[in-house]
């Protein structure tokens, strides 16, 4: 998981305003059921959680599981109060996290 | 009497209404481009255009698209030096947005120097090994596959313009003769499916012209981009035959042949296709 998570949502948002937060993240998402080329099952290692903030409230979280497929897409909506910081959180099977931070203002 | 014809009629609606159904999500919606003289269709149409609404939206998406986490690795690789001569591909092409725009459209090129054609693939080891004397990439990669898409996004939305004139045409005719050649043990011809029966649904899937505007392309059952010469691979195992090298001189003509196929077609790498 080298590569930066990419993060798509508005710059910024009228107060109350509904909006669509899309991510993408790199990564394999082994799913434990296949075989390498000597028949020896390959382990799992596959993103196991995602987890949304914004300013330390928890905004979307889930739990993610072997069936999905590589690069995870996740989209969600989130209503718009103040002006802030989203933080988003991708757990890995190993236990390494990545994180990525976007900020959004309230439009006057 | 007339009741009868009354019958008739609704008869004959029913039978419209039947085959329209039938041909529905086939000939119907496709839109392509008029064909240069001389080619065997009428209309050019792209593969994007045989795929499903769904995997259409995923493609025309660039956050969606996977094909973009790529690219974005080739944006940094770009720059990174590597090599003996401590150069990266910025230190002679500058910034790829302006330097490499067309540069993948009109691929594969004709080299006065190795007196054949150079597919953007070679072209990028040859830049690799002779001005930065770093080592060539290996095919399927994932360094040279994220290379070539990233050169051939620079191109998105420009026509294919090979040239198949000149030196060019004895490699045209032999890329000719591949396509029309039977392989295998299900004896077909790149043009048995292409050609004679695209449109029509065959393994789960609309079958396509086989156009090369969209590669390389991230295939979602692969789950990875796919190099236009590994399909072209995949296609001749696929009918039980003895596929070429990736790179060979066959793959290469053939690689010429097709593209012109698609002459005039928009670049869409990196596609999304089934």
């Amino acid at each position: 998981m080298a590569d930066k998570p990419r993060i798509k949502l508005p710059k910024e948002a009228k107060k109350g305003e509904i909006i669509q937060i899309k991510t993408l993240v790199s990564h394999l998402m082994e799913s434990g059921q296949r075989k390498d080329a000597q028949g020896k099952p390959i382990p799992r290692k596959i993103i196991n959680k995602f987890a949304c903030e914004f300013n330390g409230k928890p905004v979307f979280s889930c739990v993610l599981e072997p069936a999905i497929s590589a690069n995870p897409y996740i989209q969600f909506d989130a209503k718009i109060d103040e002006e802030g910081t989203f933080k988003f959180a991708w757990t890995d099977d190993d236990g390494s996290v990545v994180t990525a931070e976007e900020k959004i203002a309230l439009k006057a | 009497m007339s009741i009868r014809y009354g019958s008739l009629a609704v008869l004959a609606t029913a039978a419209l209404t039947l085959s329209a159904i039938a041909t529905f999500g086939q000939e119907a919606e496709r839109k392509g481009i008029p064909a240069p003289p001389g080619h065997v269709f009428q209309t050019i149409i792209s593969g994007y255009q045989f795929r499903t609404k769904e995997t259409r939206a995923l493609q025309d998406d660039d956050l969606e698209n996977p094909g973009f986490l790529s690219v974005e690795r080739a944006a940094d690789v770009w720059k990174a030096v590597d090599g003996s001569e401590g150069k990266s591909c910025m230190s002679c092409h500058g910034d790829a947005e302006t330097s490499m725009k067309d540069v993948g459209a009109a691929m594969p090129k004709w080299s006065e120097k190795l007196n054949k054609p150079v597919n953007l693939e070679q072209q990028i080891n040859i830049c690799r090994t002779e001005h930065m004397k770093a080592e060539p990439w290996a095919f399927k990669s994932k360094e040279l596959t994220d290379m070539t898409t990233f050169v051939r996004f620079q191109s998105r939305g420009m026509p294919v313009a090979v040239k198949t004139d000149g030196p060019m045409s004895p490699w045209f005719e032999k890329g000719k003769a591949i396509y029309y050649t039977r392989v295998g043990q299900l004896d077909l011809a790149c043009a048995s499916c292409h050609e004679k029966n695209n449109g029509k649904f065959m393994r789960a899937d609309f079958l396509s012209q086989g156009q090369t505007n969209g590669f390389p392309t991230y295939r979602l059952r692969d789950q990875r981009l796919i190099p236009l010469h590994e399909r072209f691979e995949g296609c001749m195992f696929d009918v039980r035959g003895v596929p070429y090298k990736p790179l060979s001189d066959e793959f290469l003509a053939l690689e010429v042949y097709v593209a012109w196929r698609g002459i005039g077609l928009p670049v869409e790498t990196p596609s999304v296709r089934n």
